[in-house]
């Protein structure tokens, strides 16, 4: 059994300049109420790890519109005009990753691997300054693991001890990110007793996350 | 029929009964709509599912249920969701049957460029380059020109999104084969003349002698 946290208590712990995963596709899987708090608490410098900024007021597309963000790694970031806006004013930084190269970079990082290859990217922009090696015969791409200073993921479920339980595409990099940071901090839609999550329902282990907010507020 | 339906419905033609296949947004999403009678389809969301299906009535959408470009989905019975890793896994590892993808430019070895134009539109590449290098098969649905220009040209000015070759180019005027000896033109569109496709191509299409004209389903 362990406490829950408010959300304002869940962004006090992440530091201004700090490497933030964040879970979410495109605000579908994402931590709303600690991303709000977050804003709220006038975070700066953070460097952003997420698949994708959303879109503005969406998901981590408030951070980005806050002015929380000076480094962002994704995959994708066409669906929101602010951060391109602050990327071509160099506001903001960003390094574009294929999707499927980010989530296994960020696997790594969890699961104490250096990186991966891959030949996604290989001879295109994405592979430049990579290193090339050879396997059977085939060229690949090293790609370095990702690992971060906080994870901030959302599960639809938790029970006490944090074991989530995650819904349809809202999984997507969350259980990736809970394993590959210093400090995992998540969210759920609803907090269960111990026993209500069957063991072989769990996507991710409780013991892998550091704090658990509490339950949303009763409307 | 407006280019894009008869595009959608020419690359529908080229689904397989029980394979698993990724529709890219935009255009390509369409092709769902058009899978031949009879066969059993799986299609694929990068964010995570096989056997999504269409959108639910209003008010009954699942805030945790969307395709790839955030709208919201259905889920067949017989779906099943998993994590990106899981799902790059599908696309990199040679589970994924086909992957239909639009296009910015396609070169005469048959190379993609969709995901940046330099200076203008940086939205970056999302889980284009490891479908195109993953997939077991590549078909690009665009239109076969930009404001006039062609978009099927002799070398790529935009960066590419993969070395590999994709498998087969669809237009509105045309299907197009990337080969060893060049691009082969497979079939014209209802009632478009060889001549016409050649003029509105940036490159030098081969033309076989059995041309044939785009089936586009009923």
């Amino acid at each position: 059994m362990r406490s829950a946290i408010t959300p304002a208590a869940a962004a006090n712990l992440v530091p201004d300049g700090a490497t933030v995963m964040v879970g979410g596709f495109m605000g579908v899987g994402s931590p709303h109420r600690i991303i709000k708090a977050l804003v709220v608490r006038g975070v700066r410098n953070l460097t952003l790890i997420a698949n994708d900024t959303a879109r503005p007021g969406v998901g981590v597309g408030k951070l980005i519109d806050a002015g929380c963000v000076s480094r962002v790694i994704a995959s994708h970031i066409g669906t929101n005009p602010e951060t391109q806006r602050r990327m071509l004013s160099a506001e903001i930084e960003v390094e574009l990753v294929p999707q499927g190269t980010l989530a296994e970079r960020i696997r790594a990082g969890g699961a104490g691997l250096g990186g991966v290859l891959t030949a996604t990217g290989l001879g295109t922009m994405a592979g430049e300054g990579r290193m090339v090696v050879q396997v059977d015969g085939r060229d690949f791409l090293i790609e370095p693991a990702l690992k971060a200073d906080i994870a901030l993921v959302a599960a639809r479920s938790a029970d006490y001890i944090g074991n989530l339980v995650y819904s349809l595409t809202a999984r997507n990099f969350n259980p990736l990110m809970a394993m590959a940071a210093t400090t995992t901090i998540a969210e759920a839609n609803e907090v269960v007793p111990l026993g209500v999550l069957s063991p072989d329902m769990i996507h991710t282990p409780g013991v892998l996350i550091d704090y658990l907010v509490e339950r949303p507020q009763l409307i | 029929m407006d280019s894009k339906e008869l595009i959608a419905r020419r690359v529908a033609q080229e689904l397989r009964n029980n394979t698993l296949v990724n529709l890219g947004i935009g255009l390509p999403t369409l092709v769902a709509n058009y899978v031949p009678p009879g066969l059993e389809v799986y299609f694929q969301s990068e964010n995570g599912i096989i056997g999504f299906g269409a959108r639910p009535p209003e008010g009954m959408e699942d805030v945790h249920l969307t395709d790839a470009g955030g709208a919201f989905v259905s889920a067949r019975p017989g779906a099943v969701a998993f994590d990106s890793a899981t799902s790059f896994a599908l696309i990199r590892g040679g589970h994924l049957d086909m992957t239909v993808l639009g296009g910015l430019q396609v070169d005469r070895h048959g190379r993609l460029a969709n995901w940046m134009v330099p200076g203008h539109l940086v939205p970056g590449m999302g889980g284009a380059m490891d479908l195109v290098s993953g997939a077991r098969r590549v078909i690009v649905a665009m239109n076969h020109t930009q404001k006039g220009q062609p978009k099927i040209v002799d070398e790529l000015t935009l960066p590419a999104t993969s070395l590999r070759p994709v498998t087969l180019i669809v237009t509105e005027m045309a299907v197009i084969e990337p080969t060893e000896t060049g691009l082969v033109l497979r079939e014209t569109a209802p009632s478009v003349m060889v001549e016409a496709v050649c003029a509105a191509t940036g490159t030098i299409l081969v033309v076989p002698n059995d041309v044939g004209v785009m089936s586009v389903g009923n």
